[in-house]
């Protein structure tokens, strides 16, 4: 759960609200290249020099995969409650406050029905900005809501993943986000809906272990962090640096947990493919 | 092995220790009444300090080096236990034990943690934390306990999933969810008992059942105290403050309606007198089963599927 020492003051450098001054041009945070917004905007926010992906939102990601005006979210109202009244250096009822002002959300992940290509899908997106993506009690229920959803309208489901895993704030119920959306999971299988996994820089933690390692296809953007523990976690337990290329997505994918990575200018259209395989048979 | 001595068991180990010097003189000195009056005041005292444990003292507790681990409570409560090995795939993680076991007359799957007691146990078995390796192990039992109808037992005793650089490789968080995802769907009744260290999705990783129990002295949540300090507190410092912030102790978790039930420990913990620990949960699980085996199996299915459902907390 290393999510937190990067979040802390500062917003992740490889966010892209990092951005230069009048607010038009970006730098690479790869090649630190300088290049303006509206270019690295309508190439998916990835680096056209070095092919970076950049971390992006759920707004993002509707705009790129949801064919325009088709997206309506559902469970938008639902927040977090402080069921352990937790308070570290910060309440949690503040850090939540914070994070809705400052990010806009009202949690880490978004959820609806949209269409792509003209086929509807059940979709739920992680924002790493709320909270490093943590899964507490709100994303943990509205994804289990969606794969209710999914179920009962018989539409397919995608979950795109970006998070540091459970939330520490809501210790077991955080703990127990897991269990519940890998029985809905379980559940929706049984029903042969399908259910696509994306996975993006970062997914890690109870996230990784629980709904994003289930998809009927684990599909990762290039080089993004996939792991359980994260690499600092790792490098204290063994005492040596990591090998060059450790748990990024090529990583998973020679090991056999995912099935394949796809650029995320080729995402809706190699989704399009797939769903178009997992349908009508 | 030296014994281990928690700074709150200090003052009830002086006054033990001096009964017993006592003792020694009996035979010449007339002091029953005084060895009895001290017995009294060492009652008293540990009364008074088990009731009143901070939460950190009951993490310290539930890492108690004497306390029973998975595989002296199947020797103390079961009969006829025939272990089984490997995951069928890569090895055996020894992290991660299980097999048939007979509870009086009724036959389980137990699976649990397995944590060694000296330096050379704990490594053999990796402190009790697993490679993906044991929580495929566990999942092959629990469908084989399901194919043939066997209810499963889970103790839960782990400092956390191994995070090292083969468990990553090896797909560390793929196993744990599929075990989440397979143990939520299997047609035999499963019971889950916290008998020490529930940290994480180690723990979970084998936790999903019909009934979730926790002994008395345990503790159960999403991070270690340890780690959560250093996460959110930026040090080591504040185990302390983070214990009582992660509220995860078993009367915590039974009002927060994670767990069922919880299981009392003899005064002093399970490590005092292991046998009549062993004996306790022993009845604890034979009622628990009893109980559980009379639902039809899409029913249990269904009812284990709506707990996990209903757990959480938010606003609309
Ligand atoms: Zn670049």
């Amino acid at each position: 759960m290393g999510w937190f020492s990067k979040s802390k003051g500062q917003l992740d450098p490889k966010t892209k609200k990092i951005e230069v001054p009048d607010g038009k041009w970006l730098k690479c945070p790869s090649c630190d290249e300088i290049i303006h917004i509206k270019t690295i905007e309508i190439n998916s926010w990835v680096c056209p020099k070095c092919d970076y992906h950049i971390r992006i939102g759920s707004n993002d990601y509707i705009q790129i995969l949801i064919d325009p005006k088709t997206f309506r979210e559902i469970n938008s109202s639902m927040k977090s409650a402080d069921p352990l009244q937790f308070r570290d250096t910060k309440k949690y009822t503040d850090r939540i406050k914070s994070s809705i002002a400052s990010t806009g959300l009202n949690d880490a992940v978004k959820t609806g029905i949209g269409e792509i290509n003209g086929r509807k899908v059940a979709i739920g997106i992680m924002d790493f900005e709320f909270i490093g993506g943590s899964m507490g009690s709100v994303v943990g229920e509205k994804i289990a809501r969606l794969i209710d959803k999914a179920r009962d309208s018989k539409i397919p489901l995608i979950i795109i993943s970006k998070s540091g895993g459970a939330r520490m704030m809501e210790g077991a119920f955080s703990l127990m986000q897991m269990a519940k959306t890998s029985a809905k999971l379980a559940q929706l299988a049984k029903s042969k809906i399908p259910y696509l996994s994306i996975l993006t820089d970062p997914t890690t933690g109870g996230t990784t272990a629980s709904y994003a390692m289930l998809g009927d296809m684990n599909i990762a953007e290039p080089n993004a962090l996939i792991g359980f523990a994260g690499p600092r976690v790792i490098k204290q337990t063994i005492g040596k640096d990591l090998p060059k290329g450790f748990q990024k997505s090529e990583f998973l994918e020679e090991h056999g947990f995912v099935d394949l990575i796809v650029d995320r200018r080729e995402l809706k259209s190699k989704i399009s493919t797939i769903l178009d395989y997992l349908s009508d048979n | 092995m030296a014994k281990t001595i928690l700074d709150f068991e200090k003052p009830i180990i002086e006054l033990e220790n001096k009964i017993e010097e006592m003792r020694q003189y009996q035979e010449n000195l007339d002091i029953d009444e005084e060895v009895a009056s001290l017995e009294k005041k060492v009652e008293d005292l540990k009364r008074s300090i088990y009731q009143n444990l901070t939460r950190w003292q009951r993490v310290q507790l539930a890492r108690h080096s004497e306390r029973p681990y998975t595989l002296d409570y199947i020797t103390m409560m079961t009969e006829d236990f025939v272990e089984l090995h490997g995951d069928r795939l890569y090895r055996d993680d020894k992290a991660i034990v299980g097999g048939f076991a007979k509870l009086n007359e009724q036959k389980v799957m137990i699976i649990g943690h397995q944590k060694g007691r000296d330096t050379k146990s704990n490594l053999y078995r990796n402190f009790g934390m697993p490679n993906p390796e044991g929580y495929r192990k566990a999942l092959r039992l629990m469908k084989l306990a399901e194919k043939f109808n066997i209810p499963i037992v889970t103790m839960i005793d782990t400092p956390g999933a191994f995070p090292g650089l083969e468990a990553e490789e090896n797909g560390q968080a793929e196993a744990i969810a599929r075990n989440l995802f397979e143990m939520s769907q299997l047609t035999v009744p499963i019971i889950v008992v916290i008998i020490g260290e529930g940290a994480s999705g180690g723990a979970l990783g084998i936790g999903v059942g019909d009934r979730i129990l926790m002994l008395e002295n345990t503790w159960y949540s999403v991070i270690s105290p340890e780690s959560c300090s250093s996460i959110l507190w930026r040090s080591w410092e504040f185990k302390e403050q983070a214990a009582e912030a992660l509220k995860l102790t078993p009367t915590d978790l039974l009002s927060q309606g994670i767990i069922d039930r919880i299981v009392e420990e003899p005064l002093g913990g399970a490590h005092k007198n292991p046998k009549s620990m062993a004996n306790t949960l022993k009845n604890v699980l034979l009622e628990e089963i009893t109980e559980l085996k009379k639902l039809p199996k899409d029913k249990l299915v269904n009812k284990r599927l709506e707990k996990f459902s209903d757990m959480g907390v938010f606003v609309e």
